[in-house]
């Protein structure tokens, strides 16, 4: 014990550097998601229950719920694959692959957003083989699964990758020597080790989606009822000063936020107690 | 060897496994550890796909977009007023935020990785949460607060003050979206180098700023620098919560996105891809340094296990 406390004298400056993260912290975001939360809660019940279930409102929850969902399980199947193919083979051209895999964490949203329409417009790149099969892409629902599916791409990707990794290989051969086919292993041992990852890449590609405005408002052609997701309708009623309205609709989208970040933050516990 | 014979699906050689080669052998264990070459080719091939549709072809358009009228035509959207005030205002606003954020993540990578306290789980996750917020919330927030119609909106316009539509409404909301980037780098960083360097330089005689200086900040380094330049990037591009509290007054409070969604609204589709070509090189350039640093690390451990 003595020598525990001695040691942690040994190290200068907890004062400083806690005291100037808790301000600094405090300062930028707590206290304005305090004061936030507070207004909200200065509306009467009525005002925030009408502002949060007008029937615009509620369509775009669906579509942002809906097309987030969607976009996740995308990632959650080919974001697998891409982590699997990345780990395991060899190919040309894989290490580019591997640092591509972040390019929608690092470019900005409106610059993908714009690249995302051009290239699924009826006359772009992707977008005129769709219109082959009467499919169109941009300025419909499919357009924002797009937009959802590329922000959420690197989750999956980022967090099956180090577990799979660091998967020992005798766990696979035992199975093998044991007698199973390399189906049965991929779906009894290797499936189960990578599952908490597989699910902690879901909700916070989900998550990121939920949230996301700058790479679907392009693509999504925002028509009310159809193609209107939540974010833009806090835009839309912020710029109209409907102040109300907007906090009420923002409360919803912080809740709901601030629920996913327990979920996430309770999938990589159990993540890191599975695989530590 | 009769677990080998076990693994072969087909149990040719289950009663003489003394006569099976070492070639054979060797196939049959691939056979039930790894996949067939066929299989291999297929999930590389849609892996591929799917990375082409959803990562090469958005940046190809853009680096199409860019140039497909000339080097003259790029040169002129850049060069254009409304787009220089832009980066101006993209550039000061970075040279606020980025050194705020990368005090602020050494600072708590500092208490967090070399102290022991009650409630360390709860502020690493508090140190997340700007990054689960939605961007355009993040914005609503600061117009409910300093926005004319908002709590302190009054007052501010008493004393002559513009948060709301102005530059420092901006740089508050780039910080708390960009707030976690840089500690999110370091924390893990420094937790796992734990402090022994740094009691041993202490015990010796040195002082806090200088064993910071001598043995933390060498070790942090790479990580720093990766967490500076994605910030920056960030920083620069952060699109929904600026887009709520800009304005979107040309010449005076667009920054280089919301210039951007201007020409993309007024059909100006060239000049709008050029513009994004300027942020597309960052991007690129983030990417390319972090892969730098984990080939380096790569390297190191390799080193290190021979």
């Amino acid at each position: 014990m003595s020598i525990t406390l001695a040691r942690r004298r040994v190290i200068p400056g907890f004062g400083l550097t806690m005291g100037f993260t808790l301000l600094y912290m405090g300062l930028i975001f707590l206290v304005p998601v305090g004061a936030f939360l507070l207004y909200t809660t200065t509306m009467s019940w009525e005002t925030f229950w009408h502002a949060i279930t007008q029937r615009q409102v509620v369509a775009s929850y669906k579509l942002s719920f809906g097309a987030s969902l969607v976009g996740a399980t995308i990632n959650l199947v080919f974001g697998a694959l891409l982590a699997w193919v990345l780990v395991r083979y060899r190919f040309p051209g894989k290490r580019l692959v591997d640092a591509l895999v972040d390019l929608p964490f690092a470019l900005p949203t409106a610059v993908a957003g714009i690249a995302l329409v051009t290239l699924y417009a009826s006359t772009g790149w992707v977008g005129r083989y769709f219109e082959l099969f009467g499919l169109r892409v941009a300025y419909t629902q499919l357009g924002v699964v797009v937009a959802l599916t590329y922000i959420g791409l690197p989750f999956v990707v980022r967090t099956v990758q180090p577990v799979l990794e660091d998967l020992e290989a005798e766990w696979e051969e035992a199975s093998a020597s044991l007698g199973a086919d390399r189906f049965t292993t991929i779906r009894r041992v290797i499936f189960p080790a990578l599952f908490p990852a597989l699910l902690t890449g879901f909700a916070l590609a989900f998550a990121r989606a939920l949230g996301e405005y700058g790479s679907v408002v392009f693509i999504s052609g925002n028509l009310p009822f159809r193609t209107e997701i939540t974010p833009l309708l806090i835009v839309a009623k912020a710029e109209q000063y409907d102040y109300h309205g907007a906090a009420a609709i923002g409360t919803v989208m912080l809740v709901v936020a601030f629920a996913m970040l327990l979920v996430i933050n309770g999938l990589q516990w159990w993540t890191s107690r599975r695989h530590g | 060897m009769n677990t080998f014979n076990q693994a072969t699906r087909d149990g040719r050689d289950a009663g003489a496994p003394a006569v099976v080669d070492d070639g054979d052998l060797a196939r049959r264990w691939q056979r039930a550890t790894d996949e067939p070459a066929w299989l291999k080719a297929v999930l590389i091939t849609t892996a591929l796909i799917f990375v082409g549709l959803f990562l090469v072809l958005p940046l190809s358009v853009v680096l199409y977009g860019a140039f497909e009228r000339g080097l003259a035509a790029w040169f002129e959207a850049v060069r254009d007023p409304d787009a220089l005030s832009a980066i101006r205002l993209t550039l000061l606003i970075v040279a606020i935020v980025v050194p705020l954020n990368t005090v602020f993540g050494v600072a708590a990578a500092w208490a967090i990785a070399k102290f022991e306290f009650p409630g360390k789980p709860v502020l690493i996750s508090l140190i997340d949460m700007p990054f689960a917020i939605s961007p355009v919330v993040v914005g609503l927030i600061f117009v409910i607060l300093f926005g004319s119609q908002g709590w302190l909106g009054p007052w501010l316009a008493a004393h002559d003050l513009r948060i709301i539509f102005a530059a420092p409404g901006i740089v508050i909301v780039i910080a708390f979206g960009t707030l976690p980037f840089i500690a999110r780098e370091l924390i893990p960083l420094m937790q796992q180098q734990g402090k022994e360097e740094e009691e041993a330089s202490l015990t010796l005689g040195a002082g806090g700023l200088k064993t910071f200086w001598y043995v933390t900040l060498p070790n942090i380094k790479w990580g720093l620098i990766y967490g500076v330049i994605l910030c920056n990037a960030r920083a620069m591009g952060e699109f929904g919560a600026v887009a709520v509290v800009s304005g979107r007054i040309r010449g005076e409070t667009n920054t280089v996105p919301l210039h951007i969604e201007v020409l993309y609204n007024e059909y100006m589709f060239t000049a709008a891809f050029a513009v994004s070509s300027l942020l597309t090189g960052l991007a690129l350039v983030t990417i390319a340094i972090k892969s730098i640093i984990e080939w380096q690390d790569e390297r190191q451990k390799r080193r290190a296990a021979a």
